[in-house]
């Protein structure tokens, strides 16, 4: 038994990755969901409009973060910065009562909220103050059902599970079995065989996303109010993201048990700290800016936007040319991996004959 | 035209896999480098069709669609059919319609898989996949082939059958290059590249390294290992004075190419012992 504890330990010492996955990862995870895990939001962004608007900002406790008071708005003006996602509490004041629109989509925000609302009714009422009452509407989902927010982000889940495991599998599957060099010796060029590769894995992802929209929408009548194309734009954006990161983890595999590894580390922060399942706002600053570069938070920003809000096009700019710009930047540097396993023999001493026309893939 | 590497040389970090090493393919002739494991072969063949950039020599290759290439590990998707894996080949090099019928036909007919067309790559016995692996290399009529050990782990009757189609394609104009750790298999060449340890220690004919043996081989019936250039031969010594003084019992004896191949290989360890004397 002692040999095979000490052959154990002699080949994790050699596989890095292994021993990353078992320790570090553990010990990182854990500090990080330490800071992130949380579902208590400590920042609510709010917009105060109607003619009381500065008086009612000015009273307005924690958590709520006024971010705009306008006292010429009205409720349309606050119902628009909702679903645009500039706040997530809108006060419509200047009727017999305040309104409060808040956004059904952010569901531990509007917890946070209403809890607010709640202490403070109760405080004016041990005071004996006469304040004016506040009515509640909570817009996009107004049962708050916990399956329309996390639907939309599973969508984004199961597009980064295709995108990077699948894509790193089928790839490293070619290097493992020797035909990667029976390709670079065909007459494809490297961009035949890279996105001859990877695009059967975009339509299989796409045809995913449609069957899982479909799934939720009849199975948890999951509303869809958006433009599609603006949807089918961030998927695309993500998907070109997620399968660039495929093709980079594939590039420093040799083996598949390598390439899981590599792709659980991929993957399972983007889980925790996507905004998937603990609001970003609510992880400590720290940690808050590992979010910020995980391109799962942004295409669930337009999920849940389109899907559940119909968030038009000119507000979601910002997340879809973040995608864009990790998809140039992930993929392309993927790509340039990648070739230099299909064409390695470019150089000075070559004298092979000129390229062959375009073989047909 | 010939193909081939002129003073190739390779360096991977701290290790030379290929040093200063020269193959020439010139068509309708079979080539073949020879070598144990770790030799270099592969680094060679693939240098040759452009896996593995040089860092100093010359590479003359063919255009990538004149070169059928099968890797050691046969390089066939397993999960796809015998006609699968054919058809993603024969399209890779423009090859469709009736002639890929036609062709394909023929050479599931020539490899005796025209039965086993519809099996899975994965299913087929090693003989079959190497079969498979060289015919489709063969599939576009490449100017040169390059096969990396495509007899290893094959049975006789199968090997056999490599053997007539690698024939085959050099008789069809092909430069055919074979690398092989099978020493009998050189015979079968116009010329021998004998590789060890990345360095090319005999290149010829097998003839005129037969011819050039130097020294003087003996053969010594039982006893003892008669001197430290002697190697079992069945019950019998082999025994090979460089300098033609057989030891005493010895009864001279006319090398044949294995027997070259031994003593080239032990004139290289000579001559490298020399040289770390010499430093």
């Amino acid at each position: 038994m002692r040999a095979m504890i000490v052959k154990e330990f002699r080949q994790l010492k050699r596989d890095r990755r292994t021993v990353a996955l078992l320790i570090v990862l553990p010990v990182l995870l854990l500090v990080v969901f330490g800071y992130a895990a949380r579902f208590d939001v400590s920042r609510v962004t709010t917009v105060v409009v109607g003619p009381q608007a500065p008086a009612v900002a000015g009273a307005l406790p924690a958590p709520f973060d006024v971010v705009e008071i306008d006292a010429s708005g009205d409720r349309s003006l606050a119902a628009s910065r909702i679903q645009d996602g500039t706040a997530v509490v809108g006060f419509v004041t200047g009727g017999a009562q305040i309104e409060a629109l808040m956004d059904g989509t952010q569901l531990f925000a509007v917890q946070a909220a209403e809890s607010s609302l709640a202490r403070l009714a109760q405080q004016t009422r041990a005071a004996g103050a006469a304040r004016p009452s506040v009515a509640v509407h909570i817009l996009y989902n107004p049962n708050l059902t916990t399956a329309w927010i996390m639907i939309p982000g599973l969508n984004g889940l199961i597009l980064l599970f295709i995108g990077t495991l699948i894509t790193s599998l089928g790839i490293v599957r070619e290097r493992q079995t020797g035909t990667i060099e029976q390709l670079a010796v065909m007459p494809f060029r490297p961009w035949d065989v890279i996105f001859g590769k990877i695009i059967p894995y975009l339509l299989l992802a796409a045809l995913d996303l449609v069957a899982i929209v479909v799934i939720g929408m009849v199975l948890f009548g999951v509303p869809f109010v958006g433009n599609v194309a603006t949807f089918a734009v961030g998927a695309l954006l993500f998907l070109l993201v997620t399968l660039g990161m495929g093709v980079l983890v594939s590039t420093v595999s040799q083996n598949q048990g390598q390439a899981i590894q590599l792709a659980i580390m991929f993957v399972v922060p983007q889980i925790l700290l996507s905004g998937l399942i603990f609001p970003v706002s609510s992880m400590a600053s720290g940690v808050q800016w590992i979010a910020y570069v995980l391109p799962l938070k942004y295409f669930i920003d337009i999920s849940r936007g389109v899907m559940l809000k119909a968030t038009p096009l000119a507000a979601l700019w910002a997340p879809l040319v973040v995608l864009a710009a990790m998809a140039v930047i992930v993929l392309g540097l993927a790509v340039l991996r990648f070739r230099r396993d299909l064409a390695p023999s470019v150089r000075r001493n070559d004298a092979a004959e000129p390229r062959s026309p375009r073989a047909a893939a | 035209m010939t193909w081939g590497v002129e003073n190739a040389s390779v360096v991977f970090g701290a290790r030379t896999p290929l040093d200063n090493v020269t193959l020439r393919a010139a068509p309708s002739t079979v080539s073949i480098v020879v070598g144990g494991d770790g030799a270099g072969k592969s680094t060679l063949l693939r240098a040759l069709v452009g896996l593995v950039r040089l860092n100093s020599g010359v590479c003359r290759r063919p255009a990538k669609k004149d070169i059928g290439y099968v890797p050691a590990t046969a390089g066939l998707y397993v999960d796809l059919t015998v006609d699968e894996n054919v058809a993603f080949s024969a399209a890779a090099y423009g090859l469709r319609g009736p002639e890929l019928a036609k062709r394909s036909a023929a050479l599931l007919e020539r490899i005796g898989l025209s039965g086993a067309r519809g099996r899975l790559v994965g299913h087929l016995s090693g003989g079959m996949r190497r079969k498979l692996a060289v015919g489709m290399a063969l599939l576009h009529r490449p100017t040169m082939l390059v096969l990396d050990e495509p007899t290893t782990g094959v049975d006789p009757v199968s090997r056999a059958e490599l053997w007539r189609l690698i024939t085959g394609a050099a008789a069809g104009g092909s430069a055919v290059v074979v690398a092989t750790t099978y020493v009998d298999e050189a015979h079968r060449a116009s010329r021998v590249v004998l590789l060890e340890q990345g360095r090319s220690i005999a290149t010829g004919a097998p003839a005129d390294i037969v011819a050039a043996v130097p020294g003087a081989l003996g053969v010594v019936a039982s006893g003892e290992k008669p001197s430290e250039t002697s190697w079992r031969w069945g019950s019998t010594w082999r025994v090979w004075a460089p300098t033609r003084d057989l030891p005493a019992g010895a009864e001279p004896l006319q090398p044949d190419f294995e027997d070259a191949v031994m003593i080239a290989a032990l004139a290289d360890e000579r001559r490298l012992a020399v040289d770390d004397a010499a430093r």
